[in-house]
């Protein structure tokens, strides 16, 4: 690996993420859903690094840490080398401009009663000390940028497609000119003719503006055609993180393996001859997680040691992390 | 959106004209008689003549087209008159709606009465919407905070108890416990005669005005802060709120740009419905406080079984209520650009 390449932008130490659950006529705490449990990564200068995993492990909940949409309940996230999770209000609002979010949900991420110009422009005129003429000329290139027409400057979200309004999103992220973006299933809401219209134009962005991205998503081979890297999440923490290639060519963790061999093939001739790994039972309630292992309960491998030691989270390869006790 | 306004005018005549006949039907089976208060010494035959003099022997067909006559053609023909002296026809001796106990145009007893009711009701209206709004944000804002469970407790208050009984709370109060010379003894009845030429008349307005108007805000602001508060909670979940503190805008702006526009709307058109019940008067309020105003007036009517003149009252209620309905759907796609009538 070339060194220059490998300094990290966004360092994420431990993050601890607990929803506290209340109860009776008191409201008492009596526990905490464990939305994200103690992660560590890092995601380097001008890389994409996929966040994957199913339906409520917590990948939408760590890049809203991430970003600080929610108050941490642990940890520490360094972006560009201040630590956003113990900044104060203004701070915090100041540091906004270098890291934004494009969220999964185009419609209702996007208020209805703003214009698209307004909505673009609004982040300026909070940050930025433009002149009328200025601001309507960069909402104009943002919007160029994202191949939109400058004249839908005047129209509602409601007036566009699924596709647009992602765009428009993309736009609103953009006019900040921020170094880190965190997309959040940016794609999952778009039909597959425009989810690749809207990776590629993703793709175009990051090699023009030398943006970083998290990539939040559960379409692994999406995931896999963007990424240069890749992590794992189950239940609240990472299982595995590797060179996207690597992890997906010789997945080391259990669950990696399971979850990769659920991507369906193309070739439906071929379709039945994978070996799959079918998981058994469900996905236990983050509030309760399970001791030892969080993955145990449903882990082929598992044995008694599993139900009893959490798995360290090591290095077992170049780059290549991963969290299981029987990994060589 | 004109054409749609247009349209919902046109369909408003039918559905008045019906509501008019209806109001007549209902006064028309009523059992009372408006012969009914007269001495009881008035031998049967005169009273017969009184009824056929108030042209009450004729079918009720022929008397519903007499009222329609007398409303919808003399009334706006007089009112020409009035205000911009067109003469039209035989504007000396045109027969105009008049009620049955004061014998006076019912139109000009409306007009008397008009302006202490707005005034009072439409001040409670004012006063309780600008106490309730605030406290709708506040209370949402701060959801399950002692301060919602405050406002959540006066609302239930302000919904639950009678404004025959804050009332007289507030008269007992204010009025008979409070000593004559404190500063905060308020009269107990409204005086209608009264005018404002200077300062301390001025205060004398305020005082007695403050009685009736906090006693009708209170049960006003109950209904609009919850609607407020439910609007804003609904709204601060949503995604594009996360956007807009994503975007790095101050919570101020993120609350009142992006909440609280995105949350008026609703509440614009509930506070728009409620806006007839000014016109309406309180009719219990009014008794209480002795404001004599549209309400009492009402109260007066159905009392004398004074038919034209409730009838005339209570279609002009249909009216505001109809017209009113339309100024809120009107509103309602002004404010919602996702909401387009043509």
């Amino acid at each position: 690996m070339l060194d220059e390449k490998k300094k990290p932008l966004v360092q994420v130490k431990n993050l601890k993420m607990h929803f506290p659950i209340n109860r009776g006529i008191l409201k008492r705490q009596v526990g905490a859903v464990k939305a994200v449990d103690g992660i560590s990564f890092d995601v380097f200068e001008g890389e994409t690094l996929g966040l994957v995993g199913e339906s409520g492990c917590g990948k939408s909940t760590v890049g809203r840490c991430v970003l600080r949409l929610y108050e941490v309940t642990e940890g520490s996230i360094d972006i560009d080398g201040t630590d956003i999770a113990t900044l104060s209000g203004a701070e915090l609002r100041a540091k906004r401009p270098e890291m934004q979010m494009i969220f999964q949900d185009p419609q209702a991420s996007l208020n209805p009663r703003m214009t698209v110009g307004s909505i673009i422009s609004e982040p300026l005129d909070e940050h930025l000390n433009m002149s009328k003429a200025e601001k309507r000329e960069k909402v104009g290139e943002l919007m160029d940028a994202v191949g939109l027409a400058r004249r839908f400057a005047d129209r509602y979200p409601h007036e566009f497609s699924g596709g647009q309004r992602q765009r428009i999103g993309i736009a609103r992220a953009l006019a900040l000119n921020p170094k880190f973006i965190v997309c959040d299933e940016p794609i999952a809401a778009l039909d597959v003719s425009i989810q690749a219209q809207v990776v590629n134009l993703l793709e175009d962005l990051q090699e023009k503006l030398g943006l970083t991205y998290l990539f939040i998503s559960h379409d692994l081979s999406m995931v896999r055609h963007l990424a240069t890297r890749v992590a794992v999440m189950y239940l609240g923490r990472l299982v595995e993180l590797g060179d996207s290639e690597t992890l997906y060519m010789t997945p080391k963790h259990p669950y990696t393996q399971a979850l990769l061999s659920a991507v369906p093939h193309p070739d439906p001739a071929q379709a039945g001859n994978i070996d799959r790994v079918i998981l058994q039972g469900d996905v236990p309630s983050p509030a309760n997680p399970p001791p030892g292992c969080t993955f145990s309960t449903r882990c082929p491998r598992a044995e008694a040691v599993c139900k009893q030691n959490s798995p360290e989270w090591r290095e077992i390869g170049e780059g290549h992390f991963a969290a299981c006790h029987f990994i060589e | 959106m004109l054409n749609f306004t247009l349209r919902r005018l046109m369909f408003t005549i039918p559905t008045l004209l019906l509501i008019s006949f209806i109001i007549f039907i209902v006064l028309d089976l009523a059992p009372n008689d408006p012969t009914g208060n007269l001495p009881l010494t008035i031998p049967p035959e005169v009273r017969a003549k009184i009824r056929a003099s108030l042209g009450l022997d004729a079918p009720m067909y022929i008397r519903y087209l007499l009222w329609c006559q007398q409303f919808f053609i003399n009334e706006p023909l007089n009112l020409m008159n009035e205000w911009f002296g067109w003469c039209i026809g035989d504007c000396e001796n045109r027969l105009r709606v008049s009620s049955w106990a004061t014998r006076s145009p019912v139109v000009d007893l409306i007009a008397e009465r008009m302006p202490q009711t707005l005034w009072v009701v439409g001040m409670s209206y004012v006063v309780g919407i600008m106490i309730a709004l605030p406290i709708g944000v506040i209370s949402a804002y701060k959801q399950y905070s002692w301060f919602d469970q405050a406002g959540t407790f006066v609302a239930m208050v302000g919904f639950s108890v009678p404004t025959f009984f804050t009332g007289v709370l507030l008269i007992v109060i204010f009025s008979v416990w409070m000593p004559n010379d404190s500063i905060f003894w308020l009269p107990s009845i409204y005086d209608t005669t009264h005018e404002v030429t200077d300062w301390s008349s001025f205060v004398f307005q305020i005082r007695q005005i403050a009685m009736p108007v906090m006693v009708l805000a209170l049960y006003n602001a109950a209904q609009i802060s919850r609607f407020m508060r439910a609007s804003m909670l609904d709204n601060l979940s949503q995604d594009y709120v996360r956007t807009a503190r994503a975007k790095g805008l101050r919570e101020k702006s993120v609350l009142l740009v992006h909440v609280l526009r995105n949350s008026m709307i609703p509440v614009v058109t509930v506070i728009a419905l409620g806006i007839p019940q000014v016109f309406g008067g309180a009719i219990i309020t009014e008794q209480i406080f002795k404001v004599n105003g549209l309400g009492q007036l009402l109260i007066i009517g159905i009392e004398g079984a004074d038919i034209p003149l409730v009838q005339t009252l209570t279609f002009l209620f249909a009216v505001l209520i109809v017209m009113f309905n339309l100024v809120a759907d009107v509103l309602y796609g002004l404010l919602d650009p996702r909401i387009r009538y043509d």
